[in-house]
C-alpha cells in the first residue's frame, strides 16, 4: 500500500512534515508560512538542563508547538497519539496507511540508519512521513532528505521507541478536520504579537534577555570552567543554531522568508522592509557563529576572543530588540 | 545570505550524499532556496563536539583500567548516551544506572539486568562482562 505523496525537502523537520502533511490535503502553505504561523523565532538558555554535558540552547520551541498553534489559529484539527505498545503504534500506523493518510511520526535520531554517524545524538525530536510500506518496508519522507526514503518495521520501531529526554513514545499524528475557510490575515497578525511578546518576554533566560545572560556566561565562562569547557558550550551554541534543520542563522532567515510571503498577503509593504532588517540580522549570527568557530580552532585563544563574542551576542540582543518592537508596531 | 553566498563547502553531509535546504534571497531580493553541501564554521564545531565524546571515552577506558568504573561506563560513553538516556533504555532509574557505574557493583548485577544493558549497547552479555581496556 503506497499513499500518493509529495516529497518537500524543507530545511526544519517540524516545518516540513506540517507543511507536507497540510499539502497532501489540499492546503497549500510553505515551510516558512508554517514557521511563521507557529511563532517558531525563539531564544532560550536553559542553564540547568544539560545536553551532551553542555546547557541546552534553543533557537527554537519546544518539539510539537509549532504545528499545534497553526493548527489552533487557523482551526485545523490534528490527532496525535500515542502508545505504550510498540505492537499498537505499529497497527494504528498500518491501519492509517491502509486508510491511505500518510501520517507524521515522533522519532529520535540516534538510530536512523540514513543518516551519517557524525550526525546521530540522542535527539528524540525528529519528525518525519510514513507514507506507505513497499517489499516489507516503511516508505519515509523526512523532510530534511533531498528524496524519500525507507526503514524496516525493526528500524522504524527503534526510532519511535528512542529513549530519554523528550522520549517519542511512539507518537503519530495527521490532521483531521481542515476548513474550507481560512482566515490567513487573522492568523498572521496572531502569530507576528505572539512572537514579539516572546522574544520581548520579561523571563531572564527567554529572548531578547536569554541573549544577554548567555553573553553574560561567555564573560564568565573561561574563568569559571576553564578555556576546554567554555569551547564544548560554544561549540554546542553553533551546532543548535546552524546544524541541519535550522535553515542557518538559528532559523532566522526562515523567520525573514517568512515576513516577506506576510507582507503580500497582509498587504503591508512595511514588512518588506523588516523581512529584510532580520536578513541582515541572521547574516550577523553566521558572523558570530563564524567567530566562535575562530576561538574553537585557535589553541591560544585568549581571552579578549571571548568578550569580543559576547559583545557580538550583545548587539544581536539589542538589533533583535528594536527589531520586535518595530515588528509589535508594524502589524 | 544571498543564494551566491550559500555555502558549499566539504562536510560529513557527502558521506550519506545529503545536501540541506537553506534559506536565501535572490537577486531581486526574493526569499528562495538552494542547498548547501555544508559550512566549514559548522564542521569545526561538530568536530570539537565529536572531539570531547572521544576524550570522554578514552577518560572510561582509563577509569575501567584504574579499577575505578564499570565497563557500562565505556559502552555509555561510546553510545553518546548520558545516565537519562541509558536509563532509558533498559527501563532502569537513572540511581541505580549510576550505581552499577561502580566495579564492585557491577560483578554484583545477575544476567537478566546486564542484558538490559546489552541490548541497550547492541552487544552481547559476555562482550559487556568481559570488557578489558587495551
Amino acid at each position: 500500500m503506497v499513499v500518493e505523496f509529495k516529497h518537500h525537502q524543507s530545511a526544519h523537520c517540524e516545518n516540513g512534515v506540517a507543511s507536507n502533511l497540510l499539502r497532501h490535503n489540499g492546503l497549500n502553505l510553505s515551510e516558512p508560512m508554517i514557521f511563521g504561523l507557529g511563532s517558531g523565532i525563539f531564544f532560550v538558555y536553559i542553564p540547568f538542563l544539560k545536553v551532551n554535558h553542555a546547557p541546552a540552547i534553543s533557537y527554537r520551541p519546544q518539539p510539537g508547538i509549532i504545528f499545534s498553534r497553526v493548527a489552533r489559529r487557523l482551526g485545523i484539527r490534528i490527532k496525535r497519539k500515542k502508545f505504550s505498545d510498540p505492537g499498537d503504534a505499529q497497527k494504528a500506523l498500518e491501519e492509517n496507511l491502509a486508510g491511505g493518510i500518510p501520517t507524521g511520526l515522533q522519532v529520535g535520531v540516534f538510530h536512523l540508519p540514513y543518516f551519517p554517524d557524525q550526525y546521530r545524538f540522542h535527539f528524540n525530536a525528529h519528525n518525519l512521513v510514513v507514507f506507505g510500506k513497499e517489499k516489507g518496508k516503511y516508505l519515509v519522507s523526512d523532510p530534511v532528505m533531498e528524496c524519500t526514503t525507507s526503514l524496516s518495521p525493526e528500524e522504524l520501531e527503534k526510532v519511535r521507541y528512542a529513549k530519554g529526554a523528550l522520549a517519542p513514545r511512539g507518537q503519530m499524528y495527521f490532521p483531521i478536520h481542515i476548513p474550507e475557510n481560512i482566515d490567513l490575515k487573522k492568523a498572521i497578525v496572531k502569530a507576528i504579537k505572539s512572537a514579539c511578546s516572546t522574544m520581548l518576554a520579561p523571563v531572564p533566560i527567554v529572548g531578547v534577555k536569554g541573549e544577554r545572560l548567555v553573553a553574560r556566561k561567555i564573560r564568565k565562562w573561561p574563568e569559571k570552567v576553564g578555556v576546554k569547557t567554555t569551547n564544548h558550550y560554544l561549540a554546542q551554541i553553533v551546532r543548535m543554531q546552524e546544524e541541519i534543520g535550522t535553515g542557518g542563522g538559528g532559523f532566522r532567515y526562515i523567520y525573514a522568508a517568512f515576513l516577506q510571503e506576510a507582507a503580500d498577503i497582509l498587504e503591508k509593504p512595511e514588512l518588506k522592509g523588516l523581512s529584510q532588517e532580520m536578513t541582515a540580522i541572521g547574516d550577523e549570527w553566521r558572523d558570530f557563529a563564524l567567530n566562535a568557530s575562530r576561538i574553537l580552532k585557535n589553541r591560544k585563544a585568549e581571552d579578549g576572543m571571548y568578550q569580543a563574542l559576547a559583545d557580538q551576542l550583545d548587539g544581536l540582543a539589542d538589533r533583535e530588540e528594536a527589531f520586535f518592537r518595530k515588528l509589535k508596531k508594524a502589524v | 545570505m544571498k543564494k551566491e553566498e550559500v555555502p558549499q563547502d566539504k562536510s560529513n553531509l557527502a558521506s550519506a550524499n545529503m545536501r540541506e535546504l537553506c534559506y536565501a534571497v535572490d537577486k531581486d531580493g526574493n526569499y528562495t532556496t538552494a542547498l548547501s553541501t555544508g559550512w566549514e564554521p559548522k564542521t569545526v564545531a561538530l568536530d570539537n563536539s565529536i572531539a570531547a565524546i572521544e576524550e570522554w571515552i578514552e577518560e572510561a577506558r582509563r577509569r575501567i583500567s584504574a579499577g575505578e568504573a564499570s565497563p557500562i561506563l565505556y559502552f555509555m560513553e561510546l553510545n553518546k548516551m548520558d545516565l537519562q538516556v541509558l536509563a532509558g533504555y533498559t527501563g532502569l532509574w537513572a540511581w541505580r544506572v549510576k550505581r552499577h557505574l561502580k566495579p564492585a557493583v557491577f560483578k554484583r548485577l545477575n544476567e537478566k539486568i546486564l542484558a538490559r544493558y546489552a541490548r541497550a549497547f547492541n552487544i552481547s552479555v559476555e562482550e559487556l562482562k568481559n570488557y578489558k581496556p587495551e
